[in-house]
Formats: structure tokens, sequence, C-alpha cells
């Protein structure tokens, strides 16, 4: 396989009929290839989530990662946008998951798709992946320290979110978890509550959880970033899509 | 951590954002990853008015002593101010 890819924005139809903005990268090798639905982190659809984006082309994925909040602030910077969709709440579960399976709708229907989707998420994404693989049909998927599947913010917070533990039974594929053992939201008693409720459902997980990273260790441009967890965690991808997103 | 921990005010006053003056409708605070100051977590506030759309945005990033010296000093200055 070579690493000619290709990267652009594109524009599809969202939740609710809506038009939204995503990133979508994908190789230029002739062949099919598994598809990968990347769900970007709190701070919003920024260059790190770009370039996690065109990372799965390079190794042999399609990817797409939509603007989760193009709604709220179209055409404007990612930390702008990040800010107002904060202020507003944050982005409602069910419009995450219609714009999430339209994501995938969109990697399938490129001629070079295996008919195999994954989503994966980072912070906030992490919660949404999760989410995302207990609503939709999915191959596989990654949940990257997601704070919020287990436990519940602050009251005080205007953020809509709640906790979503209570979904595992209706997991529909294979998750991967990684975690930063120094991070707080998610906890290690919050990833050992959801490592449980998996356990009890009977579903297939694997998680690894990194000594001396907290959260955000795969952010490369931010002082969280921790090399070695970042690596390892990376390879553990690889191998998990392997298994799950090839044809 | 990514905490989520996000206070919301509605506020009336202006601030100078990057197309200019306009109004303020609220403002935001959350202790969380910064988005340009070079430390894993900051307390960060964003002056905002909502109708303005997401330019309409004055933020700040400070690290957690200079929050509370700026809160402690706001207090004093406006102690100090003729009462309306």
């Amino acid at each position: 396989m070579s690493d000619s890819l290709q990267a652009e924005t594109v524009r599809f139809t969202g939740h609710g009929g809506d038009e939204i903005e995503g990133y979508l990268a994908q190789p230029l090798d002739e062949g099919s290839f598994g598809g990968v639905v990347v769900i970007h982190h709190l701070p919003g659809y920024d260059e790190g989530m770009k370039e996690i984006t065109r990372k799965f082309a390079a190794h042999g994925y399609l990817a797409v990662c939509p603007n989760l909040y193009s709604r709220e602030a179209p055409g404007a910077s990612p930390d702008d946008a990040a800010a107002a969709a904060r202020a507003l709440g944050g982005v409602p579960d069910e419009r995450l998951v219609g714009d999430v399976q339209a994501a995938s709708g969109l990697l399938k229907s490129l001629g070079s798709s295996n008919g195999r989707v994954a989503t994966i998420g980072y912070c906030s994404g992490g919660r949404q992946s999760f989410l995302s693989a207990c609503s939709l049909p999915l191959d596989a998927a990654v949940d990257c320290y997601g704070a919020f599947v287990v436990g519940t913010p602050p009251e005080s917070s205007p953020l809509r979110v709640s906790p979503i533990v209570q979904m595992t039974p209706d997991l529909s594929c294979p998750l991967l978890g990684l975690f930063g053992a120094d991070d707080q939201y998610p906890s290690p008693q919050h990833v050992a509550e959801l490592e449980e409720a998996l356990k009890l459902a009977d579903k297939v997980y694997e998680f690894h959880s990194y000594e001396g990273a907290g959260h955000a260790f795969f952010s490369t441009d931010r002082p969280s970033y921790r090399p070695d967890a970042a690596k390892d965690g990376w390879q553990r991808i690889w191998e998990f899509f392997g298994r799950y997103l090839a044809s | 951590m990514c905490t989520y921990q996000t206070e919301r005010l509605d506020v009336s006053g202006s601030g100078k954002g990057s197309e200019g003056w306009f109004s303020l409708s609220c403002a935001t605070f959350y202790f969380d990853h910064p988005t340009h100051y070079p430390a894993e977590h900051s307390l960060n506030i964003d002056f905002l008015n909502l109708d303005g759309g997401a330019r309409a945005r004055v933020a700040v990033e400070l690290d957690p002593a200079s929050a509370r010296e700026l809160a402690r000093a706001i207090l004093a200055t406006l102690q100090t101010a003729p009462q309306p």
C-alpha cells in the first residue's frame, strides 16, 4: 500500500436533514477499505482532529470527522465554535447519534468502502463513541478517555450530559477503551464501573489504562500529550481495527 | 481531566472581540484544557453574545492563581467604587 491520500472538507446531510460540515480523508490506492467516524473532542473540530482523520487514511481507512458544532457556529474558528456550543449546552445526544449515522452512511456510500464502519472518539467524543455504538449497528468502537459514560457532571453545569452506562446491554460491537490512569474524568473508578457493566452484559471489550498519563494523552499539540501512552494506544487501535474492519 | 464543569452567568456590558465592540449577553467559566495557554488546565472565561454568532466572543485563559487574584481585584475595586 502507498501512502497517497486525499483529504478535504465535505458537506453532507446530518441529523434532522441539516447540512453539516465534515473532514473526509481517504486512501487513493485501489481496493476496499473499512471506515472510521472520528468524533472530535470538546474543544472542537480543530487541526488536531483533522490530523488524526488523515492518519486513519494513511493507514488504509476511509475516515470522516463530522463538525458537531456546524449548526451553532458555521464557519467559525474551532475555539469560538466550541465556546458557543458549550454556552448553549453542548451537543444533544439524539443529534449526535443522527450525525454519526449520517457520517457512517457517507463512508459506506464511497465506492472503495468494504461496508464496515467503526467510531472513535476523544474526550467528550469518547462518551459519544460509546453512545453511538449502543444506538447504531457498528462493527467496532473506540472510547478514548470519554467522561460521563459513568458518573454525572455537577448540577451547575449547563452541559446536557447524563451517564449512559445503563445502555451497555445495547452495545452493538466490540469496544476498545484507552484511558489515562491519572485522569479524574473518567477516573479509574469510572473505568472499572464501565468494565463491570461490560462483563455483566457479556460484551467483547479491551481496556488499557496508562500510568503517567491523564486526559487527552493523544493530543500532540497540548501539554497533556504522553508519547509512550499515545504510541501504544495507536498500536492497539491498528490491531483492533485490523481485526474488526478488515474485508 | 475534562471536567465539563461550566458556570454560566447572564451579564450586561460590552466586550471587544475580533470584529470590534459588541453587547454581552452571558459569560461562561470553566476549568478545562486551554486552547492557547501552555498548561494542561486553566480557568477559562468566555464573554459572549449568543445572538451575535460565534465570533461575538472575548476569551481569556488564566492560571488558577491569576484567576483568584483577578476575582479579588475585581471585588476590591468594586468595593471602593461609588455605589449606584
